[in-house]
């Protein structure tokens, strides 16, 4: 819809497009990197090409699913606590504004920290195990909840408050009605966030230490040198996190159904 | 305030005393308005914008509490008490993520009762409030009059038979608030509901109203509004619908009087 042009408004492009074209895209981007790898452009032992990596993947898809278990049951537990303790902070936050003065600058600290450089601390105090992993994944996945909580329900239109007024509503029947469903929409965005955070969190972690993870199946690999292991390990990760923003998607879509209408009427 | 020149027949349905508001504590917005609503009757507040309506509607409903003054319902003091005026703020003010049947129904739900119950006794009213087959609809898939009817069915439903109307038709187009506003006068009478409703419209005011409160004053420069006048409208004994109404030579002298009374 450019404004200069209203009346070549672009139609949404059909279903095939929207497939194709970035599949072609992608499609050509692998080929370019065969070819560079074939015709020798960058040496083979600096990068494997697409074909070295699905063999890679398809070589080690028994160990690689049990890495993967190892990572994705750490980086569940993780969101999980860390979607509860921000859905507890947001809420404080939302009732209570000396609750909000006191962490709002806490919570925004806490982002600045680079989690690759408290991993190593959370393994020293807490060891090899799953805690320091779940620890450092609640670390990153609760500000996003945190954040996209506490704007939501500070997005409610005030006169809606003065509605509820009118009707007598408690607090909670306020927050239930109102507050908690104007929210949905900005904490989902951020719940997809933090999800691909999870994965990332939990990998990093396992590069520091473990006896398990696909974090420390990559530092195996790397200290082998075996570069198309590390790519399909990537690829990997990356189709994991992809595959949680889905699912956090279709969540979205059950919890919202009257979003679905807008979009069926318009 | 001008004689009243109706008989004090029985208590009122709402009825404010000497209200004096200020938003802040400091500036004075409203300074001694009396009035008064009788069952069944159609009352309207004109005023310039920024004149304190809005300010008055809110402390009838119970939102703020006046400064000084006190609020009655049907005798009642509930003054500063929310929850016993039925209030329909200016914008429709639907939630989106209910249907149109548990929107309506909120006020009951609120209330304590059961939601199966409250959407069985909201349903037969959808006929009435002409929303028939809307009941599971979102509110996103609504016009603009729907939703104000909804709206209107929400506001009967937090049960009281006085309604506070602020600006109710404004966001409508012309011929829809037309009919919206003869649809509303006939169905207020049938429920026998005491309307207050305040506009900035004369013509509005003039086509729906038993009688008219014209405020004056600018509170923003210091000057506090008060009730200048208040009008019957000679509507007869014949009930027309407001488009015929307006041609008629009552309408236009009941128009001229207010709008001389507004400084115009």
């Amino acid at each position: 819809m450019s404004p200069r042009r209203p009346a070549t408004r672009r139609p949404r492009p059909r279903r095939a497009r929207r497939v194709w074209v970035p599949l072609a895209t992608i499609a050509v981007l692998l080929v370019v990197w065969q070819l560079v790898v074939v015709l020798g452009v960058v040496p083979n032992f600096m990068l494997p090409s697409p074909t070295q990596v699905v063999a890679a993947l398809a070589g080690d898809v028994g160990l690689l699913l049990q890495h993967s278990a190892t990572t994705l049951v750490e980086a569940a537990l993780g969101l999980a606590i860390g979607v509860a303790v921000g859905f507890v902070v947001a809420v404080l936050m939302d009732a209570f504004e000396t609750v909000s003065l006191a962490l709002d600058p806490l919570v925004t600290i806490s982002q600045t920290i680079p989690t690759v450089a408290i991993a190593p601390l959370l393994v020293l105090w807490m060891g090899y195990g799953l805690a320091p992993k779940v620890v450092l994944v609640v670390i990153s996945t609760f500000f996003p909840v945190t954040v996209s909580l506490v704007s939501g329900f500070r997005s409610v239109d005030p006169d809606m408050l003065d509605l509820m007024r009118t009707m007598n509503a408690s607090r909670l029947q306020v927050f239930w009605n109102v507050k908690l469903p104007a929210a949905m929409g900005e904490f989902f965005s951020g719940l997809k966030i933090s999800a691909t955070y999870a994965i990332v969190g939990a990998v990093i972690a396992e590069w520091l230490g473990g006896f398990s993870g696909l974090g420390v199946y990559m530092t195996r690999v790397r200290k082998s040198f075996s570069y198309d292991k590390m790519f399909a390990v990537i690829i990997l990760i990356s189709a994991l996190s992809l595959a949680l923003m889905k699912l956090v998607e279709l969540l979205q879509r059950l919890a919202m159904p009257w979003t679905r209408a807008e979009r069926n009427e318009r | 305030m001008e004689e009243r020149d109706m008989p004090e027949s029985g208590v009122a349905a709402l009825e404010a005393r000497h209200l004096t508001l200020s938003w802040d504590g400091e500036h004075l917005v409203v300074s001694d308005a009396s009035l008064r609503l009788d069952p069944g009757e159609v009352v309207c507040m004109v005023g310039k914008s920024g004149c304190g309506k809005t300010t008055i509607l809110h402390a009838l409903s119970g939102l703020t509490t006046p400064r000084e003054g006190r609020v009655l319902l049907h005798g009642e003091d509930v003054t500063g008490r929310p929850g016993r005026v039925s209030y329909m703020l200016q914008k429709d003010l639907l939630l989106p993520s209910k249907t149109i049947v548990d929107n309506v129904s909120l006020p009951l739900v609120v209330r304590g009762m059961p939601k199966a119950e409250a959407r069985e006794k909201a349903a037969p009213l959808f006929e009435r409030f002409g929303l028939a087959g809307c009941e599971r609809l979102w509110p996103s898939q609504l016009s603009g009059g729907m939703r104000q009817r909804a709206a209107f069915l929400r506001t009967y439903l937090m049960g009281n038979d006085v309604m506070l109307l602020d600006e109710p038709f404004s966001a409508l187009d012309a011929l829809t608030r037309v009919d919206m506003r003869d649809w509303y006068c006939r169905m207020a009478k049938e429920l026998r509901i005491a309307t207050l409703a305040i506009t900035h419209d004369v013509d509005e005011a003039v086509s729906m109203a038993n009688r008219i409160y014209v405020l004056e004053g600018t509170p923003s420069a210091g000057d506090p509004s008060r009730i200048r006048a208040e009008l019957r409208v000679p509507r007869g004994e014949k009930d027309l619908g407001s488009a015929e109404f307006a041609l008629t030579e009552e309408f236009l002298a009941c128009k001229r009087q207010v709008l001389s009374l507004l400084g115009r």
